[in-house]
């Protein structure tokens, strides 16, 4: 069974992990002042990444904490993860 | 919606004849989810009589009461059932002003030992953590899940297990160790 290591709790079964999405998206500040298209992207555009890709993780089924990591989409190798709210940390 | 599960109902079952593992259903708790801050955190440590731990996984134990961290501003709060109404009441006056949540989640949840010399084995049924003494010891406690049922797992023994798990989730869980222990059946 693939290890995820937790920022929390240190490696763990995949099973007690849930997948968040694209990581580092920040909501726009004033949301009114942008156009539909703007929104939409916002919305539902995601980056689709052949390669490190920054994504958010959650610990649902431990410390239910959300996480970000950076992982390779080609050979699915976590390269590391970090607390939300750190950058994105230079590509190993 | 399905009808609330007794605890008595969870005792209620055939014991199983199996060697070397015994499961029961435990008494009722008093049982608190704090989250909160540091501040609050040390508030409800003097209310509640435990230095919440801060390490990772890991629980701690005075009296008759267990603090266990779940996560990195939230523990699971247990104590007799009677102390119930004090514990909320202390905390919350202790804690004044500072934002925090304190939720009484006594009857939400029902609690199982686990016990016995294969107890981690028939547990690895069902559960993908590493259960060896080294990589468990007694003391470490975590929400996991077992086969399709969440569950918060609590090392108190070397051959002990402390289960807490949602009530309507209780008969599922119990009859899944039971499942498995009959590998060890006579
Ligand atoms: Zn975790």
């Amino acid at each position: 069974m693939l290890l995820i290591p937790c920022p929390f709790c240190g490696p763990r079964p995949e099973l007690e992990f849930r997948y968040g999405g694209q990581a580092h998206i920040a909501r726009p500040e004033n949301p009114a002042a942008l156009s539909d298209g703007e929104w939409a992207e916002f919305l539902y555009l995601r980056d689709n990444v052949r390669g490190v890709h920054a994504e958010r993780w959650r610990h649902i089924h431990g410390c239910a904490r959300f996480f970000n990591m950076l992982r390779d989409t080609t050979t699915d190798r976590i390269l590391t993860t970090y607390k939300t709210g750190e950058p994105r940390p230079e590509a190993v | 919606m399905s009808d609330l599960v007794e605890t008595a109902e969870l005792t209620e079952a055939e014991t199983i004849g199996a060697d070397g593992v015994s499961l029961e259903a435990l008494p009722p708790f008093a049982r608190f989810i704090f989250r909160g801050p540091e501040g609050a955190a040390q508030a409800v440590t003097e209310a509640f009589g435990i230095s919440l731990p801060r390490e990772a996984c890991r629980a701690r134990v005075a009296a008759d009461r267990a603090a266990l961290w779940l996560g990195p501003d939230e523990w699971l709060l247990l104590a007799p059932q009677s102390d119930e109404a004090a514990i909320a009441d202390e905390a919350t006056s202790r804690a004044g002003a500072l934002p925090f949540s304190l939720v009484d989640v006594s009857h939400r949840q029902v609690a199982f030992r686990l016990s016995g010399p294969r107890a981690a084995t028939v547990l690895s049924g069902g559960n993908p953590l590493d259960l060896d003494l080294s990589a468990f010891p007694v003391g470490m406690c975590t929400r996991t899940v077992l086969a399709k049922a969440e569950i918060v797992l609590w090392r108190t023994g070397p051959d002990s297990f402390h289960i807490e798990v949602w009530r309507s989730f209780a008969p599922y869980v119990r009859d899944f160790l039971r499942e498995h222990m009959r590998e060890f059946g006579n």
